[in-house]
């Protein structure tokens, strides 16, 4: 019974290390697959020029600038959209809606969680697009704006189901106290519920976020992937993960522009890595928070 | 202990099931976008005269075709561009010696909107605009406002090809990347600003009304000629008629012999004029001779 009890116990174990491990394992590729760009490509390049063209006709060049803005611009404006929306749906869940209503939406939002990105990235094509050409008397709606809606739905999901979490969460003698001071429903959620629950808030967007900056198939189809800085959000725009999944088709083996496609991969991995572990953080601090 | 008999019998029929299926020999065909649609309808064709042979055909662009190929992970590459001296080299290390056959003549066609009042312009000016040169439609004798850029992407035979046919240069950096020929139609029936390129069996059905597809002259003073009439792409009258490939892995055997003899049949070649491309003229049916006998 012992040895059973200590073999089942190690294989639990292992599997805890062997996440650890894949982790680890897949940034020392990264690092390593990146390393040999750099000896063709000039660090300063790298990091500091706008201008990405690998299958140049005359000289490759290799920045990242613009797709670091494209990739920051679209989760900005996803953010901006799924927010409010999101903390209001979670709100109206977890305060306003009878019970039943709550037992229908709650499993939508989740399906909703489901839908693969191809499909969401063919409704940025034809509805979302479309829609937006005509509000803003454009041409063509394949910018990102478009985008921005699309990883905003994708991202909502997240956001409400954690927010509503992080709601509920909050003890009910909170909400009696003030409603027993006379204040009304509406002041005692914005005054009272939401900051209470607003470290888990704060946690479910990163999350959301974090969805948002490494999303491809999405983002592929409905932003138009031209190379160029965009100027504003009906600029068309190419993020880091369009890239890769466009060009590491075809890229040649062991080339700079196969290593150069991984160090892109790496900052990807850089700057998703560090929002969940933000998110991580806060997260924590708000669960001691509520213990 | 019941129980664990059935669960072995299920997962020994499953193994077996899908032994033969892999066992079964079934081609892969990968690459192009230009050629998918064409190439399925002459497997379909073609596995319809022969039952139980069985392919398989893949999108993916020139560029994942011929990586594929030489990473040996398919028989047959469709092509829309030749191989680069890079990628033959590589091959040739691998132990892959490609074959080019040629199986279709496209007229590769530069579209408009069908709104759009330009309906012809010289090489060089389209290569002005997809350079980003040119920005407006009034300087090419349109009306007055901006040029939105459609195009593919690099794993494209079609963007490599136009860039180094048509363009001479870097393509600019505000076109968009489209994902497929089919993409770029879509976008450009819907953007009275749009210009694009694709092979002309995508603009089949469209022209004319939600598309125009722009007649194209060499140099200022040359006639124009259209993507559309056969004769003109044939004698090469068109200035971006090239041929559509496959590439194949050393000299056809079996089935891959066989379907490549049939597409380069009198039947096949009525199936790519059908499909809206156009046959292969006599300097090609030579030269695929050569290259693998048939």
């Amino acid at each position: 019974m012992r040895f059973k009890e200590k073999v089942i116990h190690s294989f639990f174990f292992l599997n805890g290390v062997l996440v650890v491990i894949i982790l680890l394992g897949i940034f020392a590729l990264l690092v390593f697959t990146s390393i040999p760009a750099f000896k063709e490509i000039r660090l300063s390049q790298f990091f500091f020029s706008g201008i990405w063209n690998p299958d140049a006709y005359v000289k490759p060049a290799y920045g990242i600038v613009s797709m670091l803005v494209s990739t920051f611009l679209i989760t900005f404006g996803s953010l901006v959209i799924a927010i409010p929306l999101g903390i209001g749906t979670a709100a109206y869940l977890s305060d306003l809606a009878s019970p039943r209503v709550r037992e229908i939406a709650k499993p939508i939002v989740e399906i909703l969680a489901g839908i693969p990105s191809v499909v969401i990235g063919f409704l940025g094509i034809v509805v979302v697009g479309p829609v937006i050409a005509k509000i803003f008397g454009l041409h063509n709606g394949l910018n990102a704006l478009n985008g921005s809606v699309l990883l905003a739905i994708m991202a909502l999901p997240t956001i409400i189901s954690l927010s509503e979490d992080a709601l509920k969460s909050v003890p009910k003698s909170f909400e009696q106290a003030s409603l027993a001071l006379g204040a009304t429903h509406w002041q005692t959620l914005i005054k009272v519920k939401i900051p209470a629950a607003f470290s888990g808030i704060i946690a479910a967007c990163m999350l959301g976020m974090g969805r948002a900056v490494g999303e491809t198939m999405t983002v592929l189809m409905a932003t138009g992937c031209a190379p160029a800085m965009p100027q504003s959000f009906l600029d068309s725009v190419r993020t880091f993960s369009s890239t890769i999944a466009i060009e590491l088709g075809e890229v040649p083996y062991n080339t700079t522009h196969y290593y150069a496609l991984f160090a892109v991969g790496l900052v990807l991995f850089i700057i998703t890595f560090m929002i969940n572990m933000a998110s991580d953080i806060i997260l924590h601090q708000y669960r001691k928070v509520t213990k | 202990m019941k129980r664990y008999l059935i669960v072995w019998a299920i997962i020994c029929v499953l193994l077996n099931v899908t032994g033969n299926l892999m066992a079964q020999e079934m081609v892969q065909i990968k690459g192009s976008d230009t050629l998918i649609n064409l190439v399925q309808k002459l497997t379909e064709v073609y596995m319809e005269q022969n039952p139980g042979e069985l392919f398989a055909i893949t999108g993916g662009g020139s560029g994942t075709g011929i990586a594929a190929l030489i990473n040996k992970k398919c028989d047959i590459a469709n092509a829309s561009r030749l191989m680069k001296a890079k990628e033959v080299a590589r091959a040739a290390e691998k132990g892959v010696q490609a074959k080019r056959v040629v199986i279709a003549m496209d007229g590769l066609s530069v579209i408009t909107n069908g709104g759009n009042l330009v309906d012809k312009l010289t090489l060089d000016k389209i290569g002005k605009i997809f350079r980003g040169e040119i920005t407006n439609w009034k300087d090419v004798g349109g009306t007055d406002m901006p040029i939105t850029l459609y195009g593919r992407q690099s794993n494209s035979g079609t963007f490599v090809f136009f860039r180094d046919a048509v363009l001479k240069g870097d393509y600019s950096q505000k076109m968009r990347r489209m994902n497929g020929n089919a993409q770029i139609v879509e976008a450009v029936k819907e953007d009275i600003s749009g210009i694009g390129y694709v092979g002309v069996g995508y603009v089949k059905g469209a022209a004319g009304i939600e598309l125009n597809v722009l007649k194209v002259a060499a140099r200022a003073g040359a006639d124009y000629a259209s993507p559309l009439n056969a004769s003109e792409v044939k004698s090469g009258k068109y200035p971006i008629s090239r041929p559509l490939n496959q590439y194949l892995n050393g000299s056809p055997t079996g089935m891959v012999k066989d379907f490549i003899a049939f597409e380069l049949s009198e039947q096949g070649q009525e199936i790519i004029e059908q499909e809206g491309f156009f046959p292969i003229p006599d300097a090609y049916i030579e030269f695929n001779t050569n290259s693998v006998g048939i």
